[in-house]
């Protein structure tokens, strides 16, 4: 990261004035803070000037946002120069935010900005045709999928030079182009589909009755009446109105915005869309796998403790198994799980 | 009060305490960089990591509470420890940390000899450093013409960031960018506006930040430091005089609680090459209209020939601003001997006179006093141009808990927000009838503070501005038991002393508007007093430093002592008395004014009853006691003088009350002769102009 400056004068514009609409979404933000925080509203009003100014901020702009919020020039100019998404020079069509951060480092971000170097030359600058300029900024919270950019206001992540380089062709011919992962991922998830919380039980209900059922029994035979009756009754209830582990309020089930395993057991499919059950399948072909192969260990454990009557073989101090499928509300057509194995 | 054990050694403190407060009760040593006991905290140097028990790493003990030490585990105080090995590996790594762009340039740094990083580094550090990358280069930054930037070897502690936003009150200064490229600057390189300026360059622990006018001039150990008093206003700042063989190099401020706590004004601290600039160093005498120098006698002659002619009447004196008490009361025994009552120390016009008692005209509350205040109406006074410090005073008490401040004058930027009433005398009325919205305020403060400035005073309807103030002063409650509120704010150095010893007109004597006046008097000493015009006409004796106005209407010039080069009494416009020290001797012929005063009036025939400096205090303070109480404000009767002002009545004029001072860095002889007061003058450009910015 280089030294953050304003632009030479010879780019700056004379004068900066927030267009009405902007203006009152302003205003709107700065009635969210009580009678004398109004400078809690810098970032968002310097984000929305640079918006209108064409990406990026002028010093007329920094001037007139202080102005508004009643703050010294300096403080305003301080908040700019910090943050790197606010770019204090004029950028490209398309401004390229290139995080160098370790993991997108050690991902292959090294290759990404000696490309960018190559084609763009060096990082601050817009390219002949108006259309790119590029940074390297430090982590953008994407590491699941690194290497990864920024683009404007969207996200481009598993890139290679390559992925980088269709990516800006087609930005730049105005052809639509795929936000997110550019390797067909499904948002965060491991390249290849899901490989965890794969288990259907896990999003109707059945799971949690099945841990609740061991405790109860357990206090049963630890003999006490009450526990017996609650065990019973607990027992039948389950069997009746199966509850859903969590709530779903706020919750991704909740929207329909996500294709994820709990959105598609809510709606009654199987968790796990049979393509990516065959493209796990595939992948786990390479031979280094240790966690897969210590859940089966783990799961291989837990039936033989079920079936001693006893909590579990494993040490104490060893991580909680994961529970059998086992239990009152669990029958012989509940989807098993699917993706290990076979 | 919570017990705590630093190095061995229980200690009993109050929990808001921090440790680094708790520390240093103990005894302990903790070196700091970012942390500033006026300031606010910032803890980002890590300078002050001690280790406590039960943290998991060391702390800062700058930013860390003792009532948030967790107790040990069986209930024992807890424990910090300052000289521990792990306390000793915290302090040189951040050493090392703080070094690693700091450049080697200690011997062209005019932090030398004084810089905190260098005796810290000596005491804490490693003697090697591991880093062979390059050091990290940053450009210099403009941030105003008193100080001068050398931001490599800035270590980001923000100090002058928290002093000029905080203290000072001007939020001129910041830092952009982050990390490794955190640079301090103002904004886009503008000039510091705060008349506190220069003090951040006495809080720059490194050499990132010194004095510009002296960069490349001195070094510490080169200087000899003589404890003394400021007089470029009425505030009486302790400061220091560094000087060189016969030069003053710099000032800096001394600590006192009482007044200056630790800062001082811009022109406080740089007026210091006006110190050797235009100064009168051998006696003038006016020849054909063209003054030549003379000597000691020739001019003690010529003064002789037209005292002896003169009618006794027809003699005056005036005292200027920046008069010590001495040469004032020798001044005063040689006019009354000559039969004169013609005297005056207001070469102002101000109606402020010693007849209604001390507590007429003393800045009674005291300076610290300010902090006890609950509600402050301001008359007539620009605080802020007039005595820097004590606004920074107000600013401090507002920033404490805000409370209602009023003004009633002239409308400028004071750093704090207040009600502004109106611009003149009107106002005043208004509120003296309990007719003002602002009168429930007042009246409701337990401790009202009226601060009545010389732009009230020096009017000619002042005495009925005074009585209204007085009255006001008396319907709200200011003067009671234990709190005197009415608060009269001088600017010049003098005043208060030369009304305590009764420099002004005696009975049927003439005041310093009428003494100038053409053809009013034959013969008129001007002892320093360079703001008053003085018509054609009288034989003009100037007794001064600089040659400035009053130098140019003289017919005999006496070269003076500047307050560096003398011992002299001053009393602030709190009442407190002060003493300057000799740091240098006058400069050529010039003497101390007290001697060529005493040396006059052997030859006038009048020969004054001292022969030495001490002879002359006893005199002095065998008439005015008070004054002999070094350091103390001889505490005045409020009551009394508050019931003769008030029944001074008459009616104010209708004339806004206007600006006392103009230009702030050029209000005495010694401003006005200083390159550097003229360059910070330009800055603000025109006289008037500096009204509309502020």
């Amino acid at each position: 990261m280089a030294n953050r400056r304003l632009a030479p004068a010879a780019a700056q514009p004379q004068t900066f004035a927030f267009s009405p609409e902007n203006a009152e979404w302003a205003q709107g933000q700065i009635e969210k803070y009580p009678e004398g925080r109004q400078a809690s509203a810098v970032i968002p009003l310097l984000w929305k000037a640079q918006e209108q100014n064409g990406g990026w901020l002028p010093r007329a702009a920094i001037e007139a946002v202080a102005d508004e919020l009643g703050m010294p020039h300096i403080r305003v100019l301080e908040v700019a120069t910090f943050y790197t998404m606010f770019a204090l020079e004029p950028v490209g069509r398309f401004w390229i935010q290139l995080c160098g951060t370790v993991p997108c480092d050690s991902c292959g971000a090294r290759e990404l900005k000696d490309y960018l170097q190559r084609r763009l030359g060096a990082p601050g600058h817009v390219s002949a045709d108006g259309n790119f300029s590029w940074l390297e900024v430090e982590c953008l919270g994407a590491c699941c999928n690194a290497p990864m950019a920024q683009i404007n206001q969207d996200y481009y992540e598993d890139l290679t030079p390559d992925l980088l380089g269709t990516l800006m062709d087609d930005l730049a011919a105005g052809r639509p182009v795929k936000v997110g992962s550019q390797v067909g991922r499904t948002s965060s998830e491991p390249l290849g589909g899901a490989e965890t919380l794969t288990d259907a039980t896990l999003f109707d209900g059945s799971r949690v009755g099945a841990w609740r059922k061991r405790f109860e029994e357990k206090d049963a035979e630890d003999g006490s009446e009450a526990g017996r009756a609650e065990a019973a009754s607990s027992e039948q209830r389950a069997a009746v109105e199966p509850k859903p582990a969590r709530p779903d309020a706020g919750r991704a089930v909740g929207t329909a915005a996500t294709d994820a395993p709990a959105q598609r057991s809510a709606g009654g499919e199987t968790p796990v869309k049979s393509g990516d059950t065959t493209a796990a399948t595939e992948s786990t072909v390479q031979p280094n796998r240790p966690a897969h192969a210590a859940s089966e260990a783990i799961a291989k454990a837990e039936a033989a403790g079920s079936e001693a009557g006893t909590q579990s073989a494993l040490p104490r101090n060893a991580p909680p198994p994961q529970p059998a499928t086992s239990g009152a509300s669990v029958d012989a057509d509940a989807p098993a799980a699917p993706t290990k194995g076979n | 009060m919570t017990k705590i054990v630093v190095d061995g050694t229980e200690v009993d403190v109050p929990p808001e305490y921090t440790l680094l407060q708790a520390c240093e009760l103990a005894g302990a040593e903790i070196p700091r960089f970012c942390f500033h006991e006026r300031l606010s905290i910032a803890g980002n140097c890590r300078m002050c990591l001690v280790e406590l028990k039960g943290a998991p790493k060391p702390v800062a003990s700058c930013a860390w509470g003792v009532r948030d030490c967790r107790p040990g585990p069986n209930g024992e105080p807890p424990t910090v420890l300052t000289k521990s090995p792990l306390v000793k590996k915290a302090r040189e790594g951040v050493m090392e940390f703080l070094l690693i762009n700091h450049p080697l340039d200690c011997p062209i740094c005019d932090q030398g000899g004084e810089c905190d990083l260098q005796d810290q580094a000596m005491a804490y550090g490693v003697d090697t450093s591991r880093f062979h990358e390059n050091k990290r280069a940053v450009h210099d930054k403009y941030i105003g013409p008193l100080v001068k930037t050398s931001m490599n070897r800035c270590i980001h502690c923000t100090r002058c960031i928290r002093f000029v936003a905080e203290v000072a009150g001007v939020p001129d200064l910041g830092a952009t960018g982050r990390g490794e490229d955190m640079e301090i600057t103002t904004y886009l390189e503008h000039a510091m506006g705060s008349e506190l300026q220069a003090n951040v360059a006495d809080l720059c622990p490194v050499g990132a930040l010194t004095h510009k006018p002296q960069a490349f001039n001195v070094r510490p150990w080169e200087l000899a430091k003589t404890p003394s008093v400021d007089v470029m206003d009425a505030v009486g700042s302790n400061i220091r005089v560094d000087a060189r063989g016969k030069e003053v190099m710099r000032v800096l401020p001394r600590v006192n609680e009482d007044i200056n706590e630790e800062w001082i004004s811009d022109k406080t601290r740089q007026h210091v090459d006006g110190l050797r600039l235009q100064r009168l160093d051998r006696p003038f005498l006016r020849e054909n209209g063209r003054l030549r120098p003379a000597s000691w006698n020739e001019a003690f002659a010529a003064i002789a020939a037209r005292v002896k002619a003169a009618d006794p009447s027809r003699i005056g004196a005036i005292a200027g601003d920046l008069a010590g008490v001495e040469e004032m009361f020798a001044l005063k025994l040689l006019l009354e001997s000559l039969g004169s009552k013609n005297l005056d120390c207001r070469q102002d016009g101000s109606v402020l006179t010693p007849a209604h008692g001390r507590g007429s005209y003393l800045f009674n509350p005291t300076i610290a006093g300010i902090d006890d205040a609950d509600a402050i109406l301001i008359i007539g006074s620009n605080p802020r141009l007039e005595a820097a410090i004590i606004n920074q005073r107000i600013r401090k008490r507002w920033r404490t808990s805000p409370l209602p401040i009023a003004v009633i004058g002239p409308q400028a930027d004071l750093t704090y927000p207040y009600a502004y009433l109106g611009a003149g005398p009107d106002t005043l009325v208004e509120l003296v009838g309990g007719r003002h919205s602002f009168n429930d305020v007042l009246s409701k403060a337990e401790r009202p503070l009226i601060i009545l400035g010389a732009g009230a005073t020096a009017r000619s309807d002042g005495a009925a501005i005074l009585a209204a103030a007085a009255q006001l002063a008396g319907a709200i409650g200011a003067v009671k038991d234990g709190w005197n509120g009415l608060a009269v704010l001088h600017t010049a150095a003098a005043r208060v002393g030369g009304l305590d010893l009764g420099f002004v007109p005696g009975e049927g004597g003439l005041a310093a508007p009428a003494m100038v006046a053409a053809g009013s008097l034959d013969v008129l000493f001007n002892l320093g007093a360079d703001e008053i015009d003085i018509a054609p006409g009288a034989f003009v004796i100037y007794q001064g430093t600089h040659g400035d106005r009053g130098a140019h209407r003289a017919d005999v010039i006496l070269p003076g002592a500047a307050y560096s080069e003398k011992s002299a009494t001053f009393v602030n416009t709190e009442g407190r008395v002060q003493m300057t020290n000799r740091a240098v001797f006058p400069p050529g012929d010039a003497r101390e004014d007290w001697a060529i005063l005493r040396a006059l009036s052997d030859v006038l025939g009048k020969r004054l009853p001292f022969d030495s400096l001490p002879a002359l205090r006893r005199a002095l303070y065998g008439q005015h006691p008070h004054l002999a109480r070094v350091e103390q404000v001889a505490p005045a009767e409020g009551a009394p003088a508050l019931r003769q002002l008030a029944a001074l009545g008459g009616w104010p004029g209708r004339e806004p009350f206007g600006p006392v001072i103009r230009d702030f860095y050029l209000t005495n002889p010694i401003a006005r002769a200083s390159r550097v007061m003229a360059e910070c003058s330009a800055l603000l450009g025109a006289p008037s102009a500096l009204q509309a910015a502020e």
